[in-house]
């Protein structure tokens, strides 16, 4: 017991065996959950009744085994042996067992006897055992194993008040068992494995007796229609698109109601709060840059509720399983694709996902070709291109340009990630190809409880993040906007910047183009962010921008869709425009540069639009990739090269495109 | 590095011509068969035998994926699926 006279009891258990859900039955939402100190590995911690006492409860990361080749391993084994810095060794641990798939789920079993701390075997799934009409005669077990067993259900608390008792003696008992094995010695370096798969193989034999393995024939039968060779595919194909479909509608509402919100929340405090600076930090950087990254939250969380959906019913591995051969001739794990594929919504979703993936050179690779996914907050910046230099005009008479480089972009970034991921995986992230040896657990109906739990989990780890990192940038990028002051700003009308901006285009239709003030232009042309664009000014000339472009380009370092808010500053035509409104349009095509050429061609366009295709413009994603990889060299690197890579993707898209002719 | 068998296994290997030695990529899908030897090293071939892919376990290939790897092999009473290399270095004896 620890200083505090709380217990600390561990809960261990392979993957897909229901620990997740016995935990949180346990627990209830008395959860906290955060990440070991320099590792992603989550912490995952509750508190428990214990009759009174209470005990905290240590979700110990899914596991097979205990010898320290994986990252959660590590942390597992540290945990329970006290090395852990900030968790007490645990008190007890509660082996959490699949009745159904017995014998490997004891195999941990057989390592967690090494510890010397009281096991308790949680045996889980125990009803779909039973509905298979095999027989387990748990006493026998206990017994051959020589610690208690105790058959628990989380939905119908069968066995809670059991396992509390159980837990309660053998805290106070300490009592460990002596684990002894016969080791043969012709086993070799892996002796002890074949001794514990022995002693397994006779526990279960003389206290099991098998049906034939009717869940198993379930199972099969779907598998038959959802791994089938063509027909498993095709499922795959319409699974996802019917996933992003939905993330893409069914957040549409919610996303502008948000946005809706901050807007109302920024007017509110415009006019209720004394004018000057303050109330512009508040809302033109704090309310602005939060609120604009804070609208993202339905998408992350439907997105995560399909994932959590998919991964519980068991057809996330089924995925991976069709999939492993494509990715690995590229080298990345058959896990990665969904990662990917959540990118084209959102990369911050996308490389959150990447937790599935336990190699950390196959998960770094993954993370750090996830940008180049065409994500939403792209498309703002294609439309706008789009509708003003290709609009109407087509191929062949009827296919539509514009269909057309859409398509373009979104193919190039796959293209690049393909490309990247495999010079990354023979060089910097040189690994063999990631062993594939997977369970492919039995589908199962989701637990809402766990699929909901998990959601809220991923929702608020965003918000927090929301809370602190975008917090920071946004009143920087505000300030570089905002300062210096000049002289006509500070008595003009109503100062606004660029970090405000509408997410899907739908912003509401407000203040008519020509109204606003030219001061808006003027401060901006002197802001420290002019100046920057003046700075650049020679460096992005040879893609074909001039300073303007130049400093919407900057500000949309912070978020891609920035740019077209920026864009308007720039051009005076209102702060709420959208990527389709007409005077944006026509700004931009009568836009001229000091020289009085026309400051923008089909081809600068073309430009603009294959760099941010390639360029790591969003601080959000540089926020998360910092976190995941928790390091700064891997994120700093993703930016550099990216940004090389949209550089001279982008100088060869304007020179090339001019020597062939085009303007 | 080779992994000889537990006895039992050994003895049951030599009892009869009948039997036929393979890799479990070879193996027919559907067909039940025995594991003789894990040959291989590595964390690799340590995590094939921690899943329980042991001398002396029975297996059955229940399928290859769409392009002919990886396959999925049912032991232990559950799924395991692994590429053709993790395939290639388990014997087998049907």
């Amino acid at each position: 017991m620890n200083s505090e006279n709380q217990l600390t009891i561990a809960l261990a258990g392979n993957p897909n065996a229901g620990k997740t859900t016995l935990f949180n039955s346990l627990t209830g939402l008395k959860q906290k959950v955060a990440n070991y100190p320099g590792v992603t590995v989550e912490r995952k911690e509750g508190g428990w009744q214990l009759n009174g006492s209470r005990a905290k409860l240590i979700d110990l990361p899914g596991l097979y085994s205990l010898d320290a080749t994986s990252m959660d391993e590590q942390i597992a084994r540290d945990v329970l042996t006290g090395e852990q810095p900030d968790v007490s060794r645990p008190d007890a641990i509660i082996a959490v067992v699949d009745a159904t798939n017995l014998e490997r789920n004891l195999y941990l079993v057989t390592q967690l006897f090494e510890f010397k701390i009281p096991v308790v075997v949680a045996l889980t799934m125990i009803d779909a055992f039973e509905k298979q009409k095999h027989e387990i005669d748990i006493d026998r077990l206990a017994k051959l194993l020589g610690v208690p067993v105790v058959a628990v259900n989380a939905k119908t608390s069968r066995g809670k008040d059991e396992l509390v008792e159980r837990v309660r003696e053998a805290v106070a008992s300490k009592n460990t068992i002596p684990f002894e094995l016969n080791e043969d010695t012709n086993g070799g370096e892996h002796a002890t494995i074949f001794a514990r798969y022995n002693f397994i193989s006779n526990a279960v034999q003389e206290s099991v007796t098998h049906n034939d393995h009717r869940e198993h024939r379930i199972s099969d039968k779907i598998d038959r229609v959802l791994t089938h060779k063509f027909f498993g595919l095709l499922i795959l194909v319409v699974i996802l698109l019917f996933v992003f479909q939905a993330i893409f509608s069914w957040a549409s509402l919610p996303m502008d109601l948000l946005e809706g919100g901050f807007g109302v929340l920024g007017d509110f405090a415009r006019t209720h709060l004394p004018e000057g600076i303050l109330a512009d930090l508040l809302v033109d950087g704090i309310i602005a840059g939060v609120g604009g990254v804070l609208v993202f939250l339905p998408q992350i969380m439907l997105l995560f509720l399909f994932i959590s959906i998919l991964e519980d019913t068991g057809y996330l591995a089924r995925a991976a399983f069709l999939l492993d051969k494509l990715m690995s001739r590229v080298g990345l794990h058959g896990k990665a694709f969904l990662p990917l594929m959540s990118s084209f919504a959102c990369a911050i979703p996308g490389i959150m996902a990447t937790r599935t993936i336990e190699s950390r050179r196959d998960r770094f690779a993954t993370i750090l070709i996830a940008p180049f996914m065409s994500c939403s907050a792209r498309l703002p910046v294609y439309t706008l291109m789009i509708a003003t230099f290709f609009a109407g005009q087509t191929i062949f008479g009827f296919i539509s340009l514009g269909a057309v480089l859409m398509l373009a972009m979104y193919s190039l970034g796959i293209i690049v990630a393909v490309a990247v991921a495999f010079v990354l995986k023979r060089t910097l992230l040189k690994a063999p190809p990631p062993p594939f040896i997977m369970e492919l657990p039995p589908y199962r109906l989701p637990n809402i409880r766990t699929v909901v739990q998990n959601m809220l989990t991923r929702a608020w780890l965003f918000v927090k993040r929301a809370g602190t990192v975008i917090l920071t940038i946004s009143i920087i990028l505000w300030a570089l906007m905002y300062f210096p002051r000049s002289a006509e700003t500070l008595t003009g009308a109503e100062p606004k910047t660029a970090v405000n901006q509408s997410i899907d285009g739908t912003a509401t239709e407000g203040d008519s183009a020509v109204e606003l003030p030219l001061p808006e232009s003027e401060q901006l042309k002197n802001s420290f962010a002019g100046k920057l664009g003046h700075a650049i000014e020679p460096i992005i000339s040879p893609l074909g921008f001039d300073w303007k472009i130049g400093v919407a380009l900057i500000a949309s370092f912070a978020a891609r869709e920035v740019l077209v808010s920026t864009l308007s500053i720039i051009y005076n035509v209102g702060r709420d425009e959208t990527e389709e409104s007409p005077s944006l349009i026509s700004a931009i095509r009568d836009a001229k540069r000091e020289d009085g050429r026309p400051a923008w061609t089909p081809l600068t366009a073309l430009s603009l639009m294959v760099f941010f295709v390639l360029a790591m413009q969003c601080m959000s994603t540089v926020a998360i990739v910092r976190r995941e990889t928790n390091s700064w060299s891997w994120t700093l690197f993703m930016v550099g090269y990216m940004t090389v890579l949209a550089y001279v993707a982008s100088l060869i898209t304007f020179q090339g495109g001019r020597m062939l002719g085009f303007e | 590095m080779h992994i000889p068998a537990a006895n039992a296994e050994k003895n049951m290997i030599n009892r009869t011509d009948d039997n036929k030695q393979t890799t479990l990529t070879e193996l027919p899908v559907g067909q039940v068969a025995r594991v003789t030897s894990v040959t291989g090293f590595g964390p690799v071939t340590r995590r094939l035998m921690e899943m329980g892919v042991v001398p002396g376990v029975s297996v059955m290939v229940i399928k290859a994926a769409p392009f002919g790897d990886p396959i999925e092999i049912r032991l232990r009473g559950y799924s395991l699926a692994m590429r053709k290399n993790e395939a290639d270095t388990i014997e087998v004896q049907f």
